[in-house]
């Protein structure tokens, strides 16, 4: 069996005295698309940002393509974030940056790729994500949230990362235009051959991008398998999630504990 | 109320215990405050001298901190002079003094006035603008962009701030001292009734080099203060709006206290 591209286990960790991941265990293949649902306030974002490196985790091993990302030297840390893309729940775009400068600047600041060479690079990106050339020299504030998304999301694939994180891709977008990155993902994801991790709370993407789902609930991962076994968990809490029925196990007062 | 304390000794042991708690709990609060300063501090310092620049963002942060800042100082030390001339001119009068007052301006503004004034005009100007700015990038997530585009925040936000302020200030503080004087000359020659001559020549008579040196090291000292209280705020800045507010309040009120401290220490050195 091959070593999985992201490995969790027995991941911990606590704010205080309250506890946020209690023993996450997940792994996640080569090529795979993972797609971690859950409430909010359930950690998701958490669980993200440890397997990122933004976070540290306080206890549990954290591995991407088998070797521990915990106590990384400062250039093997390079070389690791060097395979990961981001699209982040805001688009955290460089506000003081044109649209193409921030698609290339991890080629230009991370790769040093010369600026002309990362312009092309970033104008082909945008193409990519629908998005047309000249909306490369306007600034992230004059676009629409859903053209800010698609910036994003070029700007994640420019430097045709081998993994690929999503926080709540579709968060704030009109049904159609949610529609419209969804499937931008997913194409996206299968040209560059990427592996996906996705955090998300909208189960008409979660249908859309995964082929695996993974539900988080009170710090744990609490079922997870194929996306086509999602309707047919058997597992109380996951179908209240999917249905989003007030009633069941997932009371609002466990939901805000978690 | 003592009766009821007196009855009941568990509820003394438990109050002290609080009080206790409470104090250890701040104690132990300021100690982590200290250490993460002191690791940002260590670890923004570390990145100004190592390979890879930013020449851009350098010169960038040059303009906004100097040039931008030249009329807020300019004005200060203007204003400030003329003061110090106009007021050690009243009170020298009583003793016959008046023709200390040149001495006693050029060497106000140059050890003391232009570099603590300039730091502290800075300061409110730069320091709450970098705190707002990084903070801004905190809370929509520009930071951690940055670290999963492989571009060490230290190196890319904050060291070109740092850099410039720490070179800039001495500038600034340099433009203020000729202003200053310029201004106690204004006032000593048009309203005092001084003859320019003799006003020039004890200020040139009066100045030393170390003077004019340790006020530019000084400032030196304000402008890494400055732009380092703003940057440590801003990038540990809490969520919101009012996240950013707090951690502009902070940069400011942080950098004028450092400011103000620092000077004492500093005057001491230079002159005990």
């Amino acid at each position: 069996m091959s070593t999985p591209k992201i490995e969790m286990r027995n991941v911990k960790k606590s704010f205080g005295s309250k506890t946020v991941l209690d023993g996450i265990d997940l792994s996640v293949n080569k090529g795979e698309s993972m797609v971690i649902i859950g409430g909010s306030g359930t950690g998701k974002s958490v669980t993200l940002k440890c397997v990122l490196g933004l976070m540290q985790a306080d206890s549990g091993s954290i591995k991407i393509d088998g070797v521990e990302t915990k106590d990384l030297d400062t250039k093997d840390h390079d070389a690791l974030m060097s395979k990961f893309g981001m699209l982040f729940q805001g688009g955290a775009l460089f506000d003081s940056m044109k649209v193409w400068e921030n698609i290339s600047f991890g080629l230009v600041q991370g790769k040093k790729m010369a600026r002309d060479e990362a312009h092309d690079i970033a104008i082909e990106k945008l193409k990519q994500v629908g998005l047309a050339a000249q909306t490369g020299d306007m600034f992230p504030a004059e676009l629409s949230g859903g053209m800010q998304k698609r910036v994003s999301l070029a700007r994640a694939i420019a430097t045709s990362p081998e993994i690929i994180f999503f926080d709540e891709p579709t968060t704030g977008l009109d049904p159609i235009m949610a529609d419209v990155i969804n499937d931008l993902i997913k194409n996206c994801v299968t040209d560059l051959g990427a592996t996906a991790l996705t955090i998300t709370h909208d189960m008409c993407s979660a249908r859309k991008i995964a082929d695996k789902v993974a539900m988080l609930y009170d710090g744990k991962i609490i079922w997870d398998g194929p996306v086509a076994d999602l309707y047919d968990s058997g597992n109380s809490y996951v179908e209240q999630f999917i249905h989003g029925r007030a009633e069941g196990p997932i009371t609002k007062h466990a939901a805000f504990k978690a | 109320m003592p009766k009821t304390i007196h009855q009941n000794p568990q509820h003394i042991v438990s109050m002290v215990q609080s009080i206790c708690q409470g104090i250890g709990k701040s104690i132990f609060s300021f100690l982590q405050s200290i250490g993460v300063l002191t690791m940002f501090i260590g670890k923004a310092t570390v990145q100004c001298f190592i390979p890879t620049f930013y020449p851009k963002l350098i010169l960038k942060q040059f303009i906004d901190i100097g040039y931008y800042s030249l009329p807020v100082v300019g004005m200060t030390a203007l204003f400030t002079g003329m003061v110090l001339a106009l007021q050690s001119y009243t009170g020298f009068t009583r003793f016959n003094a008046e023709s200390a007052v040149a001495g006693v301006v050029a060497l106000s503004v140059t050890r003391e006035l232009a570099p603590v004034l300039a730091g502290l005009m800075v300061a409110g100007r730069v320091g709450a603008s970098i705190a707002a700015e990084i903070g801004t990038m905190r809370v929509t997530e520009q930071i951690d962009a940055l670290v999963t585009l492989s571009v060490n925040p230290y190196k890319y936000l904050i060291a070109p701030r740092v850099i410039a302020g720490t070179l800039m200030l001495p500038i600034l503080v340099l433009i203020g001292d000729i202003i200053g004087i310029y201004g106690g000359y204004l006032v000593s020659i048009y309203n005092l009734g001084f003859s320019s001559g003799n006003y020039i020549a004890q200020t040139w008579d009066i100045l030393e080099r170390m003077d004019v040196l340790s006020g530019l090291l000084k400032a030196a000292a304000f402008g890494f203060i400055v732009s380092m209280m703003g940057c440590y705020h801003g990038f540990n800045s809490g969520r919101g709006a009012q996240g950013v507010g707090t951690a502009t309040t902070y940069a400011v009120v942080s950098a004028s206290i450092l400011i103000l401290v620092s000077n004492y220490i500093l005057t001491q050195v230079f002159f005990s």
